[in-house]
């Protein structure tokens, strides 16, 4: 029985990428883009505690906050969203290519679109040692600097901007590492327009993290700003 | 939203390039809108805009825009929890003090 089930599936001549249990290309590429989705969930919850320990805060120490939020220089800030947003770009005419059967553009492209998220890192490097030289780093034993009033829930402000920008900056390192992956993938042929769920899936995490960014960026760079004219 | 038969949707170029201007034109107008003072209001805007560029990466970059009902419902559901989550924390914490029964 299983012997003949084996010889009539061999007789069936399909994609070399298509898993035996699932029935189509298409059925696998749904379930592909689904399990990602239901990871994504998961991510958006994840990230959501964080913003939601951010709003308590925020509710308890609006002016700490506002005076703190308004330490931060926004320039590195707003070059890196539009580095993120450029590199969603990059990433999206990645899938666009693979959708096309252009090996060459994907490579290009994903390349480019690693480039841009090396970028981000090192200028979000850059405001870390800032940070550091500012004396706007809490804990660790470092010296902590701020006007008296504001001394304590400071340190809260800057404890949640270091743990929401750090989960991003790890979650951009991770998807520096999964495009690395998918170029070495399309070197070796197996993205076709047949079969270029892996990049369509690497792509749905990358746009995710620019989501993440774009609501940093104002949450933790701009809140307040209008109060507090400073830099 | 459609299903299965939209499964290999190529999003034309053009589209990409649309959605890239309307995010940069977002992310300048955030900072625009965060040096000027509203009151209250600020925020308000700011979160609007985010939400709105998150919405547009969501739907064309995404694709969900052309997926089939499963995704937006994961989607959706994912929303959906999103906002238990906050808006019944906050409303907790800000109500906890009002009252006390009893």
């Amino acid at each position: 029985m299983s012997n003949g089930a084996a010889v009539a599936h061999d007789a069936h001549a399909h994609h070399p990428a298509l898993a035996h249990h699932f029935e189509s290309l298409d059925a696998q590429k749904e379930a592909s883009v689904l399990g990602m989705w239901l990871f994504l969930v998961t991510e958006i919850l994840f990230f959501g505690g964080a913003l939601t320990a951010y709003m308590i805060y925020r509710t308890w120490y609006p002016d700490a906050f506002a005076v703190a939020s308004s330490e931060i220089a926004i320039l590195p800030g707003a070059i890196n969203t539009a580095v993120l947003i450029l590199s969603s770009l990059t990433m999206a005419l990645a899938v666009h290519a693979a959708q096309t059967g252009e090996r060459g553009k994907i490579l290009v492209f994903i390349a480019i679109t690693m480039v841009l998220g090396a970028a981000f890192l090192g200028i979000k490097a850059y405001e870390y040692h800032e940070k550091y030289v500012e004396g706007h780093i809490p804990g660790l034993g470092l010296p902590f600097r701020f006007e008296e009033e504001y001394y304590r829930p400071a340190q809260i402000f800057f404890s949640i901007y270091f743990v929401l920008t750090g989960l991003h900056a790890l979650h951009m390192i991770i998807g520096l590492g999964i495009m690395t992956w998918m170029l070495v993938l399309t070197r070796k042929g197996v993205i076709t327009p047949e079969y270029y769920a892996p990049i369509e899936i690497s792509g749905l995490y990358w746009h995710f993290v620019d989501i993440v960014w774009i609501f940093l960026f104002p949450l933790l760079y701009l809140i307040g700003r209008h109060v507090h004219h400073v830099g | 939203m459609s299903d299965n038969h939209n499964q290999h949707h190529i999003v034309p170029l053009s589209t990409y390039y649309t959605i890239f201007l309307a995010l940069m034109v977002g992310t300048a107008l955030t900072w625009w809108v965060a040096t000027i003072d509203l009151g209250a209001m600020n925020n308000v805007i700011m979160l609007t805009i985010a939400v709105t560029k998150a919405t547009l990466v969501v739907l064309f970059f995404m694709h969900v825009k052309y997926s089939s009902k499963l995704i937006w419902l994961a989607v959706g559901g994912s929303i959906f929890f999103l906002l238990i989550l906050i808006v019944l924390t906050l409303n907790d914490y800000m109500a906890r003090g009002w009252y006390t029964f009893g």
